[in-house]
């Protein structure tokens, strides 16, 4: 089979749009609520669980064979917590901003229903290629949700996006205009409505689907 | 029976397939609104009758407000007098002043809400459902006088949205969609909700400029949430001369749309005076600490608590609706606001969560209610 086949490039497709595994299978919802607030740290935390997940898928899948059934659990486990590890340390070298405002999500990647639910749904039965598609597929996929409703958040919040200044000052009522930033937005359960209305909208276009 | 006429002639236009078909649902609404309709329930089967429908119950809810209503355009009125230094015995020009505040609030209120029912009725071929008309009348009432337009719109778009048609319109929702309204403000927008300049209308310019500085318009919590002493004496607090949300200041205008909503046997009388023993009893045990000029029971008449009590809490689709469970609803309600409100220093104001916060526990309550009744009655038939 070829690397680039239909089939490996549904495996790629699939969780950027149907089968999404925070939109469709409502996966990883702790830390869409949890880092979204803004938009930067929404989109490292995305690559790092893109990262985490593929490595972790391709590392299981070479090792499917040789695991015991039994402590399969553990072994994944053993594999994720690796990963974490050099990828908060890497966040902690190169953006240590964001991994202090990230602080213990980064840790909990470790606990994201996607990862464990791939490793066990796919790299178990899968070969490294295919399940390194499934991991970046699935991992962009959830990384895309987070930065659509960071980008809301950030914009509706703060008045910012990326940490630049989108709503002019004027308009803001301290000084004179009629705007005022939405304090909820940056409340982890406004993130829980955005994240449904993501929802709607992704069910109301796949309809027949 | 002009009107009817002119109704009959207009339908076909408005039927499935006519000109206007777009405007269906909003034809219908404004139709049912003024008739009853001709389609009842079937006499077979269980269906409950009654001589009255929704929308003509529905209608007297906005009767029950109307003494509230009059009275919170006076007393912007009154208040604007007050914090521009100028105080006068003129009712009339004060009640119309109010009037000019209180009115783009409520066509908003109405015109957002009614908006996005019709849209939602007209995308899902259903009809318009009645329970707006109450809600939108309640909302100006409950918001701070400077609240500006805009972000009432707002919120009441997303109340409508995610409180009410989201879980499938009038009569499934869980929670109080007027209340949601407030709850939204309140958490998204605290500088328009809480703080001792929004009680108030002024321009808004004044404020921040310090034309009128110097003058405090905190509302009594506001004042025993922050430890000072109170300024306003309990006749105040009765007749409602005080800063608040435009609506609830008047203890006696409340208390006649009470006498008019039990009376008419919209509300229940069961939790309107639950609610006000358990909050009596709260606000008797546990008082405000080193709190000066005020007694236990004007928690009662102060902030939101009557009225909460009366329009808010009896709302028939999110209260509890078992008999014995309003009681238990009523109680816990008045209790929590009292609660919030002492020991909490975050929220000066605890009807609007004690009413949300029982809105979820209603089926639970009833839940209880309706099996302890099953496994009494199930005793008695094993006897």
């Amino acid at each position: 089979m070829s690397l680039f086949s239909k089939e490996n490039g549904e495996v790629f497709k699939s969780p950027l749009n149907l089968n999404n595994p925070v939109a469709v299978q409502v996966l990883g919802i702790c830390s869409a609520l949890a880092v979204t607030s803004q938009l930067k740290p929404a989109i490292v935390m995305g690559l790092s669980v893109t990262v985490i997940t593929a490595f972790a898928n391709v590392i299981i899948s070479l090792l499917r064979k040789t695991i015991p059934n039994r402590i399969r659990i553990i072994v994944q486990l053993v594999v994720v917590a690796a990963l974490v590890t050099i990828v908060s340390n890497i966040l902690k070298a190169y953006v240590y901003d964001v991994s202090v405002q990230l602080s213990v999500y980064v840790g909990l990647i470790i606990t994201n229903c996607i990862l464990m639910g791939r490793l066990e749904a796919f790299a178990m039965q899968n070969g490294p290629w295919e399940s390194f598609l499934d991991g970046v597929g699935n991992g962009l996929g959830y990384a895309f949700v987070l930065v659509v409703v960071g980008f809301f958040r950030e914009l509706l919040g703060f008045g910012t996006i990326l940490g630049f200044q989108v709503v002019p000052d004027c308009c803001y009522m301290e000084n004179g205009g009629l705007y005022l930033n939405n304090g909820m937005m940056t409340m982890p359960a406004m993130a829980l409505i955005l994240v449904a209305c993501f929802i709607w909208a992704h069910r109301s276009i796949n309809k027949e689907k | 029976m002009g009107l009817k006429k002119i109704l009959d002639n207009m339908k076909p236009a408005f039927s499935e397939g006519g000109k206007l078909s777009a405007f269906g649902s909003l034809f219908d609404a404004a139709e049912t609104f003024f008739y009853v309709p001709n389609e009842t329930a079937k006499v077979r089967g269980a269906h409950i009758h009654d001589a009255i429908d929704s929308k003509r119950s529905i209608f007297f809810v906005i009767i029950a407000l109307i003494p509230a209503i009059l009275f919170g355009m006076y007393n912007i009125g009154y208040q604007h007098n007050l914090a521009v230094g100028v105080p006068t015995d003129d009712i009339f020009g004060q009640f119309l002043y109010g009037l000019g505040v209180m009115l783009p609030k409520i066509v908003v209120s109405y015109a957002v809400g009614l908006g996005i029912e019709c849209a939602v009725a007209q995308w899902k071929k259903e009809e318009v459902h009645e329970g707006f008309f109450v809600t939108g009348m309640l909302i100006p009432l409950i918001v701070p006088v400077n609240c500006p337009l805009w972000i009432l719109a707002i919120a009441t778009a997303f109340a409508v949205i995610f409180a009410k048609e989201v879980f499938g319109g009038t009569g499934m929702n869980i929670f109080n969609p007027a209340l949601v309204t407030r709850a939204f403000l309140f958490f998204a927008y605290p500088a328009m909700m809480s703080g001792d300049k929004v009680w108030v209308n002024e321009n808004y310019m004044d404020c921040i400029n310090g034309t009128i500085d110097g003058y405090s318009c905190a509302t009594p919590l506001g004042q025993l949430g922050a430890g000072e002493p109170v300024t306003y004496d309990a006749m105040d607090t009765i007749i409602g001369t005080i800063p608040g949300s435009i609506g609830e200041t008047s203890f006696i205008a409340i208390m006649i749309g009470a006498v008019i909503l039990i009376w008419a046997g919209i509300a229940s009388w069961k939790i309107i005076v639950s609610t006000f023993v358990g909050g009596a009893l709260l606000a008797y045990l546990l008082p405000y600490e080193g709190a000066q000029n005020f007694e236990w029971w004007e928690q009662l008449t102060v902030g939101g608590f009557a009225f909460g009590a009366v329009f808010m809490a009896t709302d028939p689709v999110t209260a509890a609706r078992t008999e014995c469970g309003k009681y238990i609803y009523g109680f816990l309600i008045g209790a929590m606001a009292i609660i919030i409100r002492v020991l909490n220093p975050g929220f000066p104001e605890g009807m609007m969560l004690a009413i949300l916060l029982m809105n979820v526990f209603a089926p639970l309550i009833d839940y209880c209610f309706i099996q302890s009744n099953i496994n009494k009655r199930a005793k008695r038939a094993v006897k």
